[in-house]
């Protein structure tokens, strides 16, 4: 029972907790964080395993990109109107400061 | 039992879970994800069973794996344009619910 | 009618046991077969015994782009058929309505010519270390990301034939090196045993182009401009 052992015992735990979690929360958000959370800490798990490449891979494209195509997603799915995607209220600083003419 | 045994197990249960959630779930971007769980859970699997052998780590499953990721990316991209355009077309973007079932 | 809606409701309860039931049984049994399998040494050996005469020292860019070319080039095709397939659905949203902000303003300004260095020098290391056209072309799309969420959108010059050269260019030089190699008698794909190490990164440069743009492509969400 070496420490690299444990550490794999911990990693893998954590993975199958993280990948639980962003399925069963009943906020999407929130499952699409943790679901980048997963893509992040597999690559941990690729790095343990020998695998820079696929590390890389997985952090930059598994996690990174695939991350922010759920969020975009989350976000145009709010807006069922096609054109501008950003949420009213988020927009009303910066937007209002714009119209104001004060670089925002 | 070596750490690469572990990893391939941590693989099944990973595909496992994305399975469950994939056939339970009614939330199309859950099930979306779900896909992605397993398709992780499946690269685990192949890339740790390469790593169990002995002497050097395989290196075909990583190639194999690589790809895999490249590709689910871009499946999921063009599978949440769909949903989008399907959540445009019918409003809806859950799957109804089924009678008696208090999810 | 009470009495219907808890049959019903314990009905539902018991297919959801049934089916974790069942998932649980096939995990274990799957957990048992593969701690039953033949522990071999898999195909380290074989690669590494041709890793030398590929033309490259990364034995990972060996497989991908020398032993197994061929599944990266049906990658690039599923790649592009799935930029094709969002841009099918409609033009691309807007991203934005207000101004970015000076801090996004200035990250963008810092980080994209770093962001381009680093994919460059990724895709050159590929070759020897970890790297190579796929990581290159990530990180290359994270600037695309960047640009994007700045509120960046394709200038009219380049809406029509540039942005789908960029696209296209990772598949069709694929094709070409693939299919210019069968001139001297070679198959298709069988790379000449002088200078297929530059044929290889002229291949991984291009399809980081290609993968970047795709990748970028799918968070813009639909065909660039017409909106």
């Amino acid at each position: 029972m070496n420490a690299g052992l444990v550490f794999d015992a911990l990693l893998v735990a954590i993975l199958l907790w993280l990948a639980a979690a962003s399925l069963a929360s009943r906020n999407l958000f929130r499952g699409v964080v943790l679901f980048i959370s997963f893509g992040l800490v597999l690559a941990m798990a690729w790095g343990r395993l020998d695998a820079p490449d696929v590390a890389l891979a997985e952090a930059g494209i598994g996690a990174g990109l695939a991350g922010a195509l759920l969020l975009t997603a989350l976000g145009r799915l709010r807006r069922p109107a096609a054109g501008s995607d950003e949420a009213p209220s988020a927009a009303e600083p910066t937007g209002a400061a714009a119209r104001r003419g004060r670089p925002s | 039992m070596s750490s690469a045994l572990l990893y391939a197990a941590a693989g099944v249960a990973l595909f496992l879970i994305g399975l469950h959630a994939l056939v339970w779930q009614r939330h199309l971007v859950r099930k979306i994800i779900a896909v992605n769980v397993m398709g992780s859970g499946a690269s685990l699997l192949l890339v740790a069973l390469g790593h169990a052998g002995p002497g050097a780590t395989d290196p075909v499953p990583q190639a194999m794996v690589i790809t895999g990721i490249v590709v689910a990316v871009s499946a999921t991209g063009l599978a949440l344009s769909l949903t989008l355009r399907l959540a445009r077309a019918s409003g809806q973007v859950e799957l109804p619910r089924p009678r008696g079932d208090d999810r | 009618m009470k009495r219907r809606m808890r049959l019903r409701r314990n009905a539902s309860r018991l297919l959801h046991l049934g089916l974790v039931l069942l998932l649980v049984g096939a995990g274990i049994a799957l957990c048992l077969l593969i701690a039953s399998l033949p522990r071999g040494a898999g195909l380290a050996p074989a690669v590494a015994a041709a890793v030398p005469a590929s033309g490259v020292e990364s034995e990972l860019t060996a497989v991908l782009l020398s032993f197994r070319g061929y599944d990266t080039l049906l990658e690039m095709t599923v790649l592009t058929a799935a930029l094709a397939g969002v841009w099918s659905l409609g033009p691309a949203p807007r991203l934005r309505v207000s101004l970015p902000g000076a801090v996004l303003l200035g990250m963008n300004r810092t980080l994209l010519p770093v962001v381009i260095l680093i994919s460059g020098y990724l895709l050159w290391a590929g070759g020897a270390r970890a790297g190579g056209a796929f990581q290159a072309g990530a990180v290359l799309a994270a600037a695309g990301v960047l640009l994007l969420l700045a509120g960046a959108t394709v200038p009219d010059r380049l809406r029509g034939p540039p942005v789908r050269a960029v696209v296209i260019i990772g598949l069709a030089a694929y094709l070409a090196v693939a299919l210019g190699v069968m001139r001297d008698g070679r198959r298709f794909l069988e790379y000449p045993a002088t200078g297929a190490g530059v044929l290889m990164l002229a291949i991984e440069a291009a399809c980081a182009l290609s993968i970047a743009a795709i990748l970028a492509g799918m968070l813009a969400g639909g065909r660039p401009g017409e909106s």
